[in-house]
């Protein structure tokens, strides 16, 4: 069994608005043979909010999840984009800018904390399509998702900045994870467009400008489901379709889910261990053939 | 010689790792280019940058433009010159909030606000309740419209009445980094 340390961050704790991906992840894990060890008492990352208005402190906030992963060893995976941007960003400025290292250094200090820079951050998909690989996910397959038509919505941060995984506007991996499901992966051009991330609270018109472009270009490229691996993305698309129908006077009803629910359906796991119901736009119908 | 040190504005945006990156520019417009919220912005990320290499502090930090970015990092992986535009936003916002120039008519700052107090309080945000807290300071009706989305969130078991806090040890080990990490003074 391969070992991982994990940061769940807010959005897949237990009182997080994505917590139906942190279950469907473990039930996933089951299946794949990996064990995901939660970091202890993590802490919140800080996001853009933290960075942008504590540009010292933000550095050091996500230095104590990776001091503390790195007492566990191993890789550590960060489902949400954002989580994930801002430790291996955190990362990157320790190593690039020796005055980053020494105050965090310090500020861990104060803590009784130290940090040496070892952590890998990685996300789920990247550990499953590049650890485990397509060959075994296909081969863990129940019930193939044939006949399903799915837009694969990377979203920003799950392939920006750079991370050297795939294209970062027009990325693959996981619609050939789809395909390893025996699904079918549309084409889908704004595949990582953004969603309005945060902003869809304080710039409410601008972001449902951008979720309503996504709903147009998956529905009219024929998809039944979308697909995702960020919980902001899945949030915003899933939750605010109903605000974007009123304003457009469009009658979209895509269900929105985390690819590892779809994982899950093929895996032939207990829908409810898979948060199916979470999801605000009704998924039932679309996935009726297999579950 | 006598040290006459004046800190010109460009010294300040390149004193925050990343900052320094505004040199560089090209203006080739690429960034706006590639911006999804260019057109709501009092100017765009190119224009920003180039008011910014020109000094005009005021006008720069009292703009709304990087308040409407997204953190999308289009900008930054089509950049011919490499530069962490993103990076450079937040720098501005940064010294934007640290000067009081931020610009009025956009909530976005009083946003960023109120999620980062749950971090210091409990280490971990509560959808919920930031948003709750965002609405009755900005725009209490507004809180009476969203009220069917969060009846939907919260039948649905997205979001909690519940704050999910860290132990009482780490929150004291989350804020004695961060006072060591602040009490640097605000300067690199």
């Amino acid at each position: 069994m391969k070992q991982y340390s994990y940061f769940p961050g807010c959005g897949l704790s237990p009182e997080g608005f994505g917590r139906a991906f942190d279950w469907s992840i473990k039930g996933v894990n089951k299946v794949l043979d990996l064990e995901f060890k939660e970091i202890p008492d993590w802490n919140c990352c800080g996001t853009v909010p933290y960075d942008t208005l504590h540009e010292h402190a933000s550095f050091a906030v996500c230095a104590r999840n990776l001091a503390l992963a790195e007492q566990i060893g191993g890789d550590l995976v960060a489902p949400c984009s954002s989580c994930y941007v801002f430790l291996s960003r955190t990362n990157q400025y320790i190593h690039e800018y020796a005055k980053v290292k020494k105050e965090v250094e310090d500020a861990l200090a104060a803590g009784g904390l130290a940090y040496h820079g070892k952590v890998k951050v990685r996300k789920v998909l990247d550990v499953y399509v590049n650890d485990v690989g397509y060959d075994v996910i296909a081969a863990k397959v129940k019930k193939s998702l044939e006949g399903l038509k799915v837009a694969c919505y990377y979203g920003c941060q799950e392939v920006r900045p750079i991370f050297g995984r795939d294209h970062p506007e027009n990325p693959k991996y996981m619609d050939k994870l789809v395909k390893a499901l025996g699904a079918e992966a549309v084409n889908f051009p704004l595949k990582s467009a953004c969603c309005g991330g945060s902003l869809i609270i304080s710039e409410e018109d601008a972001s449902l400008e951008l979720i309503k472009k996504l709903l147009d270009s998956a529905v009219s490229n024929g998809a039944e489901v979308m697909i995702t691996g960020c919980p902001l993305c899945q949030l915003n698309v899933d939750a605010y379709q109903a605000m974007v129908n009123r304003k457009y006077k469009t009658d979209y009803h895509l269900p929105i889910l985390f690819f590892t629910q779809l994982m899950g359906v093929a895996f032939g796991l207990d829908e409810k261990d898979l948060g199916l119901k979470t999801s605000i736009v009704p998924v039932k119908k679309a996935l009726a053939k297999f579950i | 010689m006598p040290e006459a040190k004046t800190t010109t504005f460009i010294d300040e945006i390149c004193a925050i790792p990343g900052g320094e990156d505004i040199k560089v520019c090209i203006q080739c417009g690429t960034c706006t280019a590639s911006c999804p919220t260019a057109d709501r912005m009092d100017c765009s990320p190119s224009h920003l940058i180039a008011m910014a290499r020109a000094g005009m502090r005021e006008e720069v930090l009292s703009a709304n433009s990087m308040w409407l970015c997204l953190s999308c990092y289009l900008c930054v992986v089509r950049c011919p010159r490499d530069i962490k535009i993103t990076r450079l936003m937040h720098v501005l916002e940064s010294l934007s909030a640290r000067s009081r120039l931020s610009n009025k008519r956009t909530t976005t700052p009083r946003m960023y606000k109120g999620f980062n107090k749950f971090i210091i309080r409990g280490g971990r945000i509560s959808e919920l309740w930031m948003m709750v807290g965002y609405y009755l300071r900005t725009n209490p009706l507004k809180a009476l419209g969203m009220l069917p989305i969060a009846v939907s969130l919260f039948l649905h078991k997205r979001i909690s009445l519940k704050i999910d806090k860290m132990k009482p040890e780490g929150i004291k080990q989350l804020n004695a980094i961060i006072d060591k990490a602040e009490s640097s003074g605000g300067t690199w």
